[in-house]
């Protein structure tokens, strides 16, 4: 058994890849040893800016030998399959053996593999891996072809037992592999040979580079909260920053020192996000004022001053950039104490999607939506409209144009100073949450308000211009905005019908993109062919018009024929295929306007009711299909939301057969009860029972061609069980129905579990298809009954099992 | 290796005095020696307006084919939408960068860039030099590389980039550039808080001139220029026409009937794209480019580097080496 040294020492390697570099070396080189037969008892990565390292303990001298036979075709088989046979198995046909068979005599390959020494593997498979080595973007560099992270100065590979170290030969584009390698850049820059792990490790030490990034961490944490408990103050963790700054050094020295007064009022998620983004500096925070008052930057080197110069370097480079945070922030302020009219204009020239207009656009949507559903989660109309209104003004402010990680966090400060309620300013801050399965739902109702608006604003608009999510390619987060309308709906019991939600924010951003159809009138009157045509192609590609256009012949008819060239032939046939089709469209934006302005009051009538109403026969349904499709979606992520919460599939599909199903809390109370009563003996039997009644019931049904829903009588029951059964579903009845009048299905589904003994000895006591018709459709009518009030709660019908 | 500290000598900290420079001209004077000493070609700044050091023929077409190349050179950049009227403490819409360019880097550019530093009086003992990962890319020349942004204490004083294609074209082999923002190096070299108050010559001399004395007025008239006078309509002929002129001089074949020698207009037609550039970057500052044509601006700029590459791959300076195989 030995143990293997890797090295290989190149130019910085961005920190950010380290953590995934050292785990692709490990898990690339040791498959491949084994792949080639070594064996291996354990194996380290370690990074450092400088040097990815892998240490193998245990690994075997050298591969066995192996003997593989393999059974050919006979020997008087056709050229061509004894050709096959040779070109598969390396051989040449004198190498073949001939071997008698049942079917008479047949070609064998015996093919040896014989050991091979661990050098000649390592050596094999370290230049594949560096070759093939997956970093997320690699280089060439000088007169080379190699690709590496950055250029690649030398390779360590040594192989070591009790006897001693041994180089294993091998050259990557010329760089020859050795036993020596090199301290800190600065501190200690000569190069030394090393004899195996322990001393590399050591040696690198001495120095000035700790290996193990892991310990890296621990020192730059240990350090920095020294330094700030010696000063008073609290070290504020960041534990992404701990793993970067780690990775950016090789001898970590943290120092600290302390934010000019000046800068102390800005916001400490300013101050945080400024320090952290731009210089890697951790904050520190002063716990009697719980203000960010200083910091701890982490310098690689150790020098004669004891980091004075640095320090002060770092203050300086500090102090410009909080220069710049300050500006923005008082400039900031002088455009939100005026009531943020200038960053309003600003968002109409900001593009929000090319297809569903610009950011001003869909704020006016949101708005329009937010009002739309404020009823619904218990917020003020009129709040919950302003509120959306300048919920995203601040992604015109100067602190978020340099740090977009603060939207709406300085949306909320920039809506206070704005005097406005804490209600609005705090929903500035809360509508882009919940950004993810865990973290925090907003509760208060106008945050809920503008949070859901936002969110079914972004689903059906990408909906529109069938920008879907397909496979893994999710571009514009439409999983996560699902999610968080999912999340927001069930975190606070919102009761709605989602469906009617869906269909009226579809309307109203067809309203909202008329602008599009601006762009069409342009052509309407040209007589330029080629103008034409531009502008129909565009169309189809534009909008929630596309929709439309896509699903009505007049506007296809056009289209092809334009495309086609077809109309050069007959122009009277073009210009009415082209009249129909801009009637289309006109209407199409009549009907989105008219319907907007039904809803939201904004605008103006645009035509009578009956001509609404007859558009309305025609678009509506599109509408419905597409928000149909919405909420499938919407039901699909709850699925996958719910399996993570312990609920099955098939109760899920239970529910979602049941009407109302775009009321998701309705449906996840109903999912709750009947999983809870699923985990229960009497609640799996009865879904048995159930299913038995069913089964007996739909067939008579089907062979007998009547429905057996007359209601059975107790007068016809012969049996004790069956009497029993009439007297527990009187009783169930009782129970169920008001239970089912308050939604309380856990008692509902309780009051029908305790069917399940009655069920069951009905079942084992009596036979259903007797002799006697009165009794056997009295029986039916009895099964029936369960049915009906077996699936009042959900379809059992479609649980598994 | 080559690249080892100890076949440097004379880079070792400790080896040589490090001084403190005066002056912001004595900071490219030490640049200048420094990399002439080395070996590049000390080349003057290209006469025309150009955004980046990178922008230079030098750098830009040089980078191209498989001719070794090494040069080094001022380049005075502009940046008309940085322009704050000369009030801002480092942001300046005309500014100084230093260029190097080496083909094929050389195995020991990092410690060749350190050692600049201690000639201009950076101490690596004293302060904390770090590469952190920078991905260089130049949208308008159609250009990327690999790097760092070196950090000196915390404050960005270079960028250092492995170019992998320019112009569209792979760059093999692959050339080195650093590039240094020198008002600001200068500032914190020499310790200087706002970049007027600077020393350009030596504070020593008879008539010494700061940083300001030399540029405070340009500053506020080309701000006023850039942000609010400069002529739109005529700018937006003007990058019509430079655009129609690099087109055309490319159109020209190879053979010239007056000298019967072969000259492809490589460099005249660059000139133009260099122009198209700086128009657009005026543009810009003018606020007359929406963000929907601000992509189709760029993307008809890098057209024209990308043709101007392909032109001078074509000539004699930037074709590969015919014997190709060592």
């Amino acid at each position: 058994m030995s143990d293997l040294l890797i090295e290989l020492f190149s130019e910085e390697i961005p920190a950010r890849m380290q953590a995934r570099a050292r785990d692709d070396l490990k898990k690339l080189m040791t498959d491949g040893l084994v792949e080639a037969g070594l064996t291996y008892a354990h194996a380290g990565a370690f990074s450092t800016p400088r040097r990815l390292t892998l240490a193998v303990e245990g690994l075997s001298a050298e591969s066995r030998a192996v003997r593989e036979e393999r059974k050919g075709p006979n020997t008087s088989a056709p050229a061509q399959a004894v050709e096959g046979f040779l070109r598969a198995a390396g051989l040449t046909l004198d190498q073949l053996e001939k071997r008698a068979d049942k079917k008479g005599e047949v070609y064998f390959a015996v093919i040896e593999k014989p050991g091979r020494k661990a050098p000649e593997i390592i050596a094999e498979v370290l230049e594949g891996v560096i070759r093939n080595f997956p970093w997320p973007k690699s280089m060439r560099w000088g007169n080379g072809s190699l690709r590496w992270v950055r250029p690649l100065h030398s390779i360590l590979c040594l192989l070591s037992d009790e006897g001693g170290a041994e180089v294993v030969p091998l050259t990557v584009d010329g760089i020859v592999s050795g036993n020596t390698t090199r301290g800190h850049r600065f501190l200690s820059p000569s190069a030394f040979s090393v004899s195996g792990f322990e001393d590399y490790a050591a040696k690198l030490k001495r120095a000035h580079v700790i290996l193990d990034s892991a310990e890296r961490e621990d020192a730059i944490r240990a350090e920095a909260q020294t330094l700030a408990f010696a000063a008073g103050m609290e070290l504020v963790e960041d534990k992404g920053l701990l793993a970067e700054v780690a990775g950016l050094v090789e001898w970590p020295v943290p120092l600290m020192g302390r934010i000019a007064d000046d800068f102390l009022g800005l916001p400490a998620e300013v101050l945080q996000t400024s320090m952290k983004e731009h210089q890697k500096f951790f904050s520190v925070r002063n716990p009697k004022t719980g203000r960010i008052e200083g910091f701890v930057t982490v310098a690689n080197t150790v020098t004669a001053d004891h980091g004075e110069t640095i320090l002060k370097g770092n203050q300086k480079v500090l102090a410009a950039r909080l220069s710049d945070a300050k500006f923005f922030w008082e400039n900031d302020l002088r455009v939100a104490n005026a009531g943020m009219g200038e960053w309003e204009e600003g968002l109409k020239a900001v593009t929000f999607h090319n297809k569903l207009g610009s950011q001003a656009d869909r704020i006016a949507r949101i708005a329009a939506l937010a009002r739309e559903i404020a009823p619904m989660v218990g917020a003020d109309p009129d709040l919950a409209e302003r509120a959306a209104r300048l919920a995203k003004l601040d992604l015109r402010s100067a602190m978020v144009g340099e740090f977009p990680e603060l939207q709406g966090l300085m949306g909320m400060y920039y809506a206070t100073a704005a005097g406005e309620p804490d209600a609005v300013a705090n929903a500035a801050r809360d509508h882009y949450s919940p950004l993810g399965p865990s973290d925090a739902v907003p509760i208060d109702p106008v945050s809920v308000a503008v949070a859901l608006a936002d969110k079914i604003d972004t689903l059906t608009g990408f909906w529109a211009i069938d920008e879907k999510p397909t496979g893994s390619k999710d571009p514009f987060a439409l999983r996560r905005a699902a999610l968080g309308v999912l999340r927001l709906v069930l975190g606070n019991g919102v009761r709605t019908e989602l469906i009617k939600v869906l269909i009226n924010s579809h309307v109203c951003l067809s309203a909202n993109v008329k602008l599009i159809y601006n762009d069409l009138d342009k052509y309407d009157s040209a007589t330029c062919r080629e103008d034409e045509l531009a502008a129909v192609e565009s169309v189809p590609r534009k909008g929630a018009l596309a929709l439309v256009l896509r699903t009505d012949r007049a506007f296809e008819v056009f289209f092809e024929h334009t495309r086609s060239g077809a109309y050069f032939k007959d122009q009277t046939d073009y210009e009415s295929e082209k009249k129909a089709a801009f009637d289309l469209i006109d209407s199409f934006f009549c009907y989105a306007a008219h319907t907007a302005y039904l809803l939201t009051g904004d605008s103006v009538p645009m035509w009578s009711d009956d001509e609404h109403a007859k558009a309305e026969a025609r678009f509506l349904p599109i509408f419905e299909n597409s928000s149909a499709d919405l909420l499938s979606f919407l039901h699909d992520r709850l699925k996958v939301f719910l399996k993570d919460q312990g609920i099955r599939h098939d109760v899920i599909d239970a529910c979602l057969a049941m009407p109302g199903n775009d009321d998701l809390t309705l449906l996840v109370k109903r999912a709750t009860a009947l999983q809870a009563t699923l985990q229960t003996e009497d609640g799996q039997n009865l879904v048995q029972g159930y299913k038995r009644a069913s089964n007996i019931l739909s067939q008579a049904e089907q062979k007998d061609g009547v429905e057996y829903s007359f209601g059975a009588d107790p007068k016809f029951a012969e049996t004790d069980e069956e009497r029993a059964l009439f007297v527990a579903l009187d009783a169930a009845e009782t129970v169920i129905a008001p239970a089912m009048a308050k939604e309380d299905f856990a008692t509902a589904m309780q009051a029908m579990a305790a069917l399940r003994a009655p069920i069951d000895a009905f079942f084992t006591a009596t036979q259903i298809n007797t002799d006697n018709a009165i009794v056997r459709r009295n029986r039916l009518n009895l099964l029936h009954r369960i049915r009906t009030i077996c699936l009042s709660v959900a379809d059992l019908t479609r649980l598994d099992g | 290796m080559s690249d080892t500290p100890q076949s440097r000598p004379d880079l070792l900290a400790g080896q040589g005095a490090i001084t403190t420079p005066r002056s912001f001209q004595e900071i490219i004077l030490r640049l200048q020696s420094y990399w002439a000493a080395r070996g590049c070609a000390i080349l003057q700044p290209y006469d025309m307006e150009v955004g980046a050091g990178t922008f230079h023929p030098a750098t830009t077409l040089r980078s191209l084919g498989t001719k070794p190349w090494a040069a080094a050179y001022v380049q005075p950049s502009r940046r008309p939408t940085d322009g704050r009227y000369g009030t801002n403490p480092n942001r300046l819409q005309h500014y100084y960068q230093y260029q190097v360019i080496i083909k094929p880097s050389p195995p020991d550019l990092q410690e060749l860039y350190l050692g600049s530093l201690r000639a201009i009086g950076l101490d690596p003992a004293l302060h904390d030099i770090r590469f952190v990962e920078d991905d260089w890319e130049s949208p308008t020349l159609g250009a990327w590389g690999l790097g760092w942004e070196v950090w000196c204490d915390g404050m960005e004083v270079s960028q250092f980039t492995y170019f992998q294609q320019v112009g569209g074209h792979d760059c093999r082999p692959v050339s080195g550039e650093l590039t240094y923002g020198l008002e600001r190096l200068a500032m914190y070299v020499l310790g200087i808080d706002h970049v007027m108050t600077m020393p350009f010559n030596d504070p020593q001399s008879p008539i010494a001139l700061s940083y300001g004395d030399i540029f405070r007025q340009t500053e506020e008239e080309y701000s006023r220029h850039n942000f609010d006078a400069a002529s739109t309509d005529m700018l937006f002929q003007h990058f019509k026409d430079a655009e129609a002129e690099c087109d055309r001089l490319l159109g020209f074949e190879p053979d010239d009937p007056k000298t019967k020698m072969r000259i492809i207009m490589a460099h005249p037609a660059y000139d133009q794209c260099i122009k198209a550039s700086h128009l657009f970057n005026l543009l810009d500052a003018r606020g007359v480019i929406s963000v929907t044509e601000r992509q189709a601006y760029i993307g008809r700029v890098r057209a024209l580097a990308k043709k101007c590459a392909d032109a001078f791959r074509m000539t004699e300076a930037g074709a590969d080496a015919v014997d190709a195989s060592v």
